[in-house]
């Protein structure tokens, strides 16, 4: 690639220039903003730049790319960045520029190249893209992070800084380095150092290996096993380097897994939770527990629509909601069901599950047979870069500390409250509580309201995750059971564990299993386990558990 | 007579000759051996170091209050618990702790437990059929056919337990009482060695007791029998041997009257049912 | 002999003669009616009843092992899909090169997964008497093992239950996917004949549906020796009281695998017999939904009395055809409430309601049974 100056001082240049140019601008727009000639005036300029990119030559649009650097022209970010994107097309009929905004569909929107002005939708027939290759994607990257370099902010230097490794050539690497002296960031320049690393390895340079070796970024061992092809001393420390660097993300690798897993687990435990407490503490098998999960969802997509415009003040507010929506359909299923069927599990078993036939079609007929989606407010979105190879994604990480949440306040709840007391007391003997003048009933209702309710709280949580539908709740019935008989009926701690380690095993598995059979394996897997511990991990001793 | 017939004879045949008693071997002292017996549930001790011997014939009474571990020491002999430590011996040939219920059972070790349990579902002539001593496995349980010889035992217990009137109806409508006998009848058709009688006359009239302390001490010699009765009366007219059991292991064992005048059973618990009598 | 036992009992004479009746009556009314005649039975009904008669011998093997020995399998679906997959995968090689591939061995849907060979376990399929035994074999070995486990380590009640629904899960799950070798989703179809016969010609149907019809007698008959045996007493006893039937020296593991291995083959004959009835097999008959169902039958019908799955299952089943016709949205809601209905309201079934009419009709007959 041919750059005819020295990019250097080109840019360091282009950079005071620009803020001349700016601060000229601001006093043009003010002075000047109602004579339109003037615009007009700049538009010409811009359009003959545009235009030199319209050749069918590469070698023609690499000159171009430079001219428009060189023009200090300050929508040359916007043009580079739109050209790179395949976003800079031209209009057939009238040879303007356009940057379109968005690509689905037929009609695209679109925005004027020169003024910036909304163009409106333009149909994607009318339009023929400027084409690049590899090679002017390279220049079109190199040039707009040394800009960002220059002018960017801390985090937009950073990503500069990383988008450069492995782009460095002999011109590029001066530039960088002077480049280096000026940064104060550490970070920045940690990167930049990098990259200037990695074109030293290409070089043959030995110190360069000491400098990347460690490095987790998918460029930087790129260029070491490119190096380690090699004979010699540069190769063998390349070798040495990738060694240690394979390690280190086979530690990542595993971080990962074990994060995606406990996240998993999480919702595991979060839908099992409510189960954990009708069926291990009440000893009521509710098969309709999986459409309270669902119920929980869709309150939380009923919220967004009432809401518009407020996805995140939605979300936090259906948190309550999904709870009593779902902890009054339990009571109601409770009352008109359940409590007939005491002491008859397997008839309860089969009831509930006509419930929760009932409550699937009811959502089908009132809402929609088809799925929902619940938009992810902006604070939940996005992830946590921990290293080069390893970033958390932030909605997962919200649900972790939800799941953890809702644990400890069902154990405080448990432990600490009025009803927890009362509710292990007529668990425990029912006719001695009721002697004691604990109204069993009403400690039924209220159980089974909690654990219902925790169940909309699965729901609210699930929906951060997949589509809402009729069927969600299906799908999270006989894991959230496996969970409970896993850890032991009666245990919440036991559920904790067991949710957890399941998520993570299922995690570990699905890389070489596949998803599907992964599950299976898991599901076999419990088969086995409670032939061996038939009451869990943590089983409840005694002759009272004999029963 | 085509083979299937006289396969099935030979089945008939083998029965009616199996030998009633098993094979336990007490040449070398008792019938059952426990020793330094432990467990614990979740910490608790329902049984602590507990040493028992009851030798062969015996009629032997446990009594203990509440909570004592008496329920716990025949869930540990016949096979339903397991025991932490300690050894259990049926003779000195079987132990005990390798076993499981149906061949603990089927060694002749008979047990009747504190609530009455008799399936309520069949009647009381089904509920004696299979309490009887028969090839109790799958195959013979299917193709089993009541020969005049089962049906006599059954009609000879039926009298013995005085429920011959009630023999073709449902075990669930008995009283309370009858259900009792019908346990006790169970037991006595398995023909067992050792039988294990939990609480037997709770629930009876005066006379239906009288009758059962009968039965027992008829039983006693022939088989070994031990009793769980908290009814300090009907201990005292069939014990021979008393052994008191506190917070899981004995605390005093002998006679009736010299385990009541022990001190520290008098304390722990006659002192305080004698008061209440 | 302990088989013959049946035949000495009233209800199941009288099970056996309306049977008999009703299965002649069809194919009466089948062959020797013109269509234009109303009381004339369409193949289509025909092919419909048989399919009832599959549906009721596997509400009577779930009955067997629910209503006698206490076991509530919500997997049952599973053993009938096993028994529907033997069947159809000897099927499948009948149609031999009339697929739309012509491959002379290899199933259509293997030529399209670009298989070069048969796997192992298709082998011998092509001969009727393996694949016929195979469909007792594969569901009796699954609940063997399954059941072994289970009652080994005396997983009971609920638990049970929870991990039949979690074995037919897995399985429906795992014959979803292409590379098990059953077809994934869409199951074994477009069949040819069986035995020679083509499965589209009305004799076939007819053949088949009195061939259910035998099945559903034969079924009922063996269930009902064992009930009427020693062996039936042993698992009331195990069902009521199983600690005490334990201490009766019967091993009543041993006992259940029996009993459920029996049952499961049942089920695995009404699928073999389904399948041609139907012309498919797929993966949804593993959904845990459809194992319930016919827990469902069993329960409206009335639990331990046989006769009341079958009942069941040609009630529920006729309902759905009719709802599923009318109006498809409702069907879910009625099944639904049709589960709350017979466990909360009818918890002892419509056999329940006739033994109780019975009852009241002669008050002295004293050796009635309360369920």
């Amino acid at each position: 690639m041919r750059i005819p100056c020295t990019l250097m001082g080109q840019t360091r240049c282009h950079a005071a220039m620009t803020r001349i140019v700016n601060l000229w601008l601001l006093c043009l727009l003010l002075i000047a903003l109602p004579f339109a000639a003037m615009a007009q005036d700049d538009a010409d300029d811009g359009q003959a730049l545009l235009e030199a990119l319209d050749v069918r030559s590469f070698q023609d649009k690499a000159e171009a790319i430079e001219a428009i650097i060189q023009s200090e022209d300050e929508r040359a970010n916007d043009w580079l960045q739109a050209l790179l994107d395949g976003d800079l097309q031209r209009h057939k009929d009238d040879g303007r520029f356009v940057i379109i905004t968005d690509n689905v569909g037929r009609e695209w929107p679109a925005r004027d190249a020169l003024t910036g002005e909304d163009v409106g939708e333009i149909s994607r027939r009318e339009l023929s893209r400027i084409d690049i290759n590899n090679a002017l994607r390279s220049q079109l990257r190199s040039a707009l992070s040394m800009v960002e370099l220059y002018t960017g902010e801390r985090d937009e230097r950073l990503d500069a800084a990383e988008g450069l490794i492995g782009d460095v050539d002999d011109e590029l690497a001066d530039s960088l380095e002077s480049r280096l002296d000026d940064e104060a960031d550490a970070d920045v320049r940690n990167r930049l150092n990098q990259a200037l690393a990695v074109y030293r390895l290409e070089q043959g340079e030995m110190d360069a290996v000491e400098t990347l070796s460690g490095s987790l970024n998918s460029d930087v061992r790129i260029a070491l096993s490119r190096a380690a092809e090699g004979e010699g001393a540069v190769a063998d420390a390349a070798r040495a380097a990738l060694v240690d660097i394979e390690q280190k993300l086979k530690v990542n690798r595993g971080l990962e897994t074990l994060y995606f897993g406990l996240s998993m687990g999480s919702v595991l435990v979060l839908a099992a939770i409510g189960l954990a407490i009708t069926f291990g503490v009440m000893g009521v098998i509710n098969m309709a527990h999986g459409e309270l999960i669902m119920l929980g969802a869709y309150s939380t997509w009923m919220m967004q629509q009432l809401l518009p415009g407020h996805p995140g003040l939605a979300v936090l507010l259906s948190i309550p909601v999904g709870f009593l929506v779902s902890a009054l359909v339990g009571v109601i299923i409770e009352r008109s069901v359940i409590q007939h069927l005491k002491g008859r599990p397997l008839e309860t078993l089969l009831a509930t599950f006509g419930v929760s036939l009932i409550l699937q079609q009811l959502v089908r007929t009132v809402v929609s047979p088809l799925n929902r989606t619940v938009t992810t407010p902006e604070w939940m979105s996005g992830s946590v870069a921990i290293n080069d190879a390893l970033s958390l994604t932030l909605n997962r990480l919200y649900i972790m500390a939800f799941a953890v949440l809702v644990f400890v306040g069902l154990i405080l709840i448990m432990r600490r409250t009025r009803l927890g007391l009362e509710v292990r007391a007529v668990t425990q003997n029912r006719a001695m509580a009721r002697s004691m003048g604990i109204r069993a009933t009403r400690v039924d209702i209220l159980t089974f309201a909690l654990g219902s309710g925790v169940a909309g709280l699965a729901g609210v949580a699930l929906a951060q995750l997949t589509n809402v539908g009729p069927n969600l709740g299906q799908s999270y019935i006989i894991d959230s059971f496996m969970v409970v008989v896993f850890g032991g009926v009666g245990n919440l701690w036991g559920t904790l564990v067991a949710g957890l380690s399941l998520g993570v095993i299922n995690q570990i598995l699905e890389p070489w299993a596949g998803a599907v059979l992964a599950k299976i394996l898991v599901l076999v897997f419990i088969i086995l386990f409670i032939q061996k511990r038939p009451r869990g991990l943590f089983p409840q001793k005694g002759r009272a558990a004999e029963g | 007579m085509n083979l299937w017939q006289s396969m099935a004879r030979r089945d008939r045949v083998f029965e009616f000759l199996a030998p009633a008693i098993s094979p336990v071997d007490v040449r070398h002292g008792p019938i059952l051996y426990m020793e330094d017996v432990t467990v614990s549930f979740d910490g608790f001790r329902a049984i602590d170091n507990l040493n028992l011997t009851i030798d062969d014939g015996e009629l032997r009474c446990i009594i203990g209050p509440n909570g004592a571990g008496k329920t716990t020491m025949m869930d540990i002999i016949t096979g339903k618990t397991r025991p932490d430590t300690g050894d259990v011996w049926f003779g000195s040939r079987h132990d005990l702790l390798t076993m499981n219920e149906p061949e603990i059972a089927s060694l002749g070790i008979g047990r009747k437990f504190q609530k009455p349990t008799v399936f309520e579902a069949l009647t009381v002539f089904e509920n004696l059929e299979l309490a009887m001593t028969a090839d109790k496995r799958v195959i013979p349980t299917l193709t089993a056919r009541l020969t005049g010889d089962v049906r006599d035992r059954i009609e000879e217990v039926l009298t013995m337990i005085q429920l011959a009137d009630q023999q073709a109806q449902p075990a669930g409508i008995l009283s309370h009482g009858q259900k009792q006998w019908l346990e006790i009848g169970m037991l006595l058709m398995q023909r067992p060695r050792l039988l294990l009688v939990d609480e037997p006359v709770a629930g009876m009239t005066e006379q239906e007791m009288e009758r059962t302390a009968e039965l027992l001490t008829s039983l006693a010699g022939k088989q070994s029998v031990v009793v769980v009765e908290h009814d300090m009366g009907f201990v005292r007219s069939i014990a021979r041997t008393v052994t008191v059991l506190h917070q899981g292991s004995v605390l005093a064992e002998g006679s009736m009257d010299q385990v009541q005048s022990d001190p520290r059973v008098i304390e722990v618990y006659l002192g305080e049912s004698e008061e209440a009598a | 002999m302990w088989l013959s036992r049946p035949f000495n009992e009233r209800s199941t004479r009288l099970f056996l003669l309306i049977l008999v009746l009703a299965v002649t009556l069809v194919t009466i009314l089948h062959l020797a009616l013109p269509p234009e005649n109303p009381l004339y039975v369409s193949g289509y009904t025909v092919g419909l009843l048989g399919k009832y008669l599959c549906y009721a011998l596997l509400a009577v093997a779930v009955d067997l092992v629910w209503g006698y020995l206490g076991i509530l399998s919500l997997g049952h679906g599973a053993f009938f899909a096993l028994g529907g997959y033997a069947m159809g995968m000897y099927l499948m090689r009948q149609i031999g090169d009339r697929g739309t591939y012509g491959d002379p061995v290899l199933p259509d849907f293997m030529v399209f997964l670009n298989w070069e060979s048969l796997p192992w376990y298709w082998h011998g399929f092509d001969m009727a008497w393996f694949a016929f035994l195979m469909v007792l074999l594969a569901p009796g070995a699954l609940a063997l093992v399954f059941g072994y486990l289970a009652f080994r380590s005396r997983v009971t009640g609920v638990y049970l239950s929870i991990i039949t629904q979690a074995m037919t899960f897995a399985l429906m799950l795992a014959f979803f996917r292409n590379e098990m070798g059953f077809g994934g989703n869409n199951g074994l179809t477009d069949f040819y004949d069986i035995l020679g016969f083509d499965l589209r010609s009305g004799a076939t149907r007819l053949g088949l549906f009195i061939a259910s019809g035998v099945a559903l007698a034969l079924g009922y008959v063996l269930c009902r020796a064992i009930v009427a045996s020693k062996l039936g007493r042993v698992c009331v006893a195990s069902r009521d009281a199983e600690a005490r039937t334990r201490f009766l020296g019967y091993r009543v593991e041993r006992v259940q695998l029996f009993v459920f291995v029996v049952s499961a083959m049942l089920a695995g004959v009404a699928g073999a017999l389904y399948v041609p009835q139907v012309g498919i097999i797929n993966p949804s008959e593993f959904e845990p939904l459809f194992s319930i169902e016919i827990v469902v039958w069993v329960a409206l019908g009335g639990r331990a009395t046989l006769y009341g799955a079958v009942i069941g299952a040609i009630l529920v089943n006729y309902a759905k055809t009719v709802f599923t016709g009318v109006m498809p949205d409702a069907w879910l809601f009625a099944l639904g409430g049709l589960f709350v209905v017979s466990t909360v309201l009818l918890p002892k079934g419509i056999a329940g309601v006739l033994a109780y009419r019975r009852k009241q009709r002669n008050e002295s007959d004293t050796t009635e049974v309360p369920a």
